[in-house]
């Protein structure tokens, strides 16, 4: 067995600070499984206060765009302003749109 | 009484602070990085709560003895830690295998002393009881993924629970000490425990696919009686306040 192959796999670490806020990324680890992540995760993120619930996600699980696809992804949307939302008045009573 | 209660808030500190010891030898040596953490993450909180029972020692002794005095300045026969504790760290599943032994156990001490007389003991039994919980599950884990692991791993395991199995009956055996805290409605009663530490022991071996070794060690840890690896790890761990006592930073 090559030394990849033995080695744990890769978990991506969300965690949400108080409720009501989301879950951000922080961070990734090793761990054999599910269980052992969550647990990896709790002794290398949550040290300090920081967490009230934590995801772990395996890191092959996510699908992520390729930066190749840059252009054609996200430059077309560069000249497009009328999809901000700043022509029109807002009236005074609409506060801290 | 005064007496009594001393010895045995010594017993619970002692527990912590040389089992805390034990794991943070651990820092730099760990299988993985995340272990590395996890192993000083619980020695960090046995370390605290040795801090809370010492402290309070020193107070319920009123020699002026402070926490920072009993840790260092005492010699190995002083200590009355359980000789399971002082064993030592082996490889990884024996560490694991001490640990989950003594969590296994030290958790159900610490339900009961959430109801203890004596509100200082209460009060740390109260802050104790959800990390220990922890550490139980991270013990038991482990557990079961090397007993249930690999050949190698499934033998590493069974050998470091052969190594310290010996030593648990110590944690039952009720002395005068304990029998008087009982009594005074401020101890727990050890010897009450030993089956629902069987049952949830036994819940992990069986799904770790490990026997439950029979060994039984005389040993006598809590009454000062201790290997000569209590002293090994002492002379490390008091080496700076003996060679320069007083020393602050």
């Amino acid at each position: 067995m090559s030394q990849h192959e033995t080695e744990w796999p890769l978990w991506e670490v969300f965690i949400r600070a108080r409720g009501g806020l989301d879950h951000r990324h922080c961070g990734s680890l090793r761990a054999p499984d599910a269980e052992m992540a969550l647990m990896n995760a709790r002794d290398a993120y949550t040290r300090r206060g920081e967490g009230h619930s934590i995801w772990v996600v395996k890191a092959s699980d996510i699908v992520a765009s390729n930066p190749d696809d840059k252009g054609s992804f996200y430059d077309p949307a560069d000249d497009k302003v009328y999809r901000h939302p700043s022509f029109y008045q807002l009236p005074d009573e609409v506060d801290h749109m | 009484m005064a007496d009594h209660l001393f010895e045995y808030t010594l017993r619970l500190g002692d527990n912590c602070l040389i089992l805390g010891q034990r794991l943070a030898e651990w820092t730099g040596h760990a299988p993985i990085l995340e272990e590395d953490l996890a192993l000083g993450n619980l020695g960090l909180d046995l370390l605290g709560q040795a801090r809370a029972f010492l402290t309070y020692a020193g107070k319920v002794e009123g020699k002026g003895r402070s926490e920072d005095d009993l840790a260092f300045l005492r010699d190995a026969h002083a200590f009355r830690n359980v000789s399971l504790v002082e064993q030592p760290n082996g490889d990884f599943g024996q560490t694991m295998a001490r640990h989950l032994l003594f969590a296994g156990w030290y958790s159900l001490v610490l339900e009961r002393l959430t109801q203890s007389q004596d509100s200082t003991l209460a009060a740390v039994a109260e802050k104790g009881v959800k990390e220990i919980a922890y550490h139980w599950r991270h013990a038991a884990e482990w557990t079961i993924r090397l007993g249930d692991g690999t050949d190698e791993s499934h033998r590493r395991m069974q050998s470091g629970l052969h190594q310290v199995w010996g030593y648990t009956p110590e944690l039952f055996r009720m002395d005068e000490t304990d029998t008087a805290m009982l009594r005074a409605g401020v101890g727990a009663d050890l010897a009450a425990l030993q089956p629902a530490w069987d049952a949830r022991i036994d819940a992990v071996l069986v799904e770790a696919s490990l026997e439950r070794p029979s060994s039984v060690t005389r040993s006598n840890g809590k009454q000062g009686v201790h290997s000569e690896h209590l002293g090994h790890m002492l002379s490390e761990m008091q080496f700076l306040q003996r060679a320069y006592p007083g020393m602050e930073w």
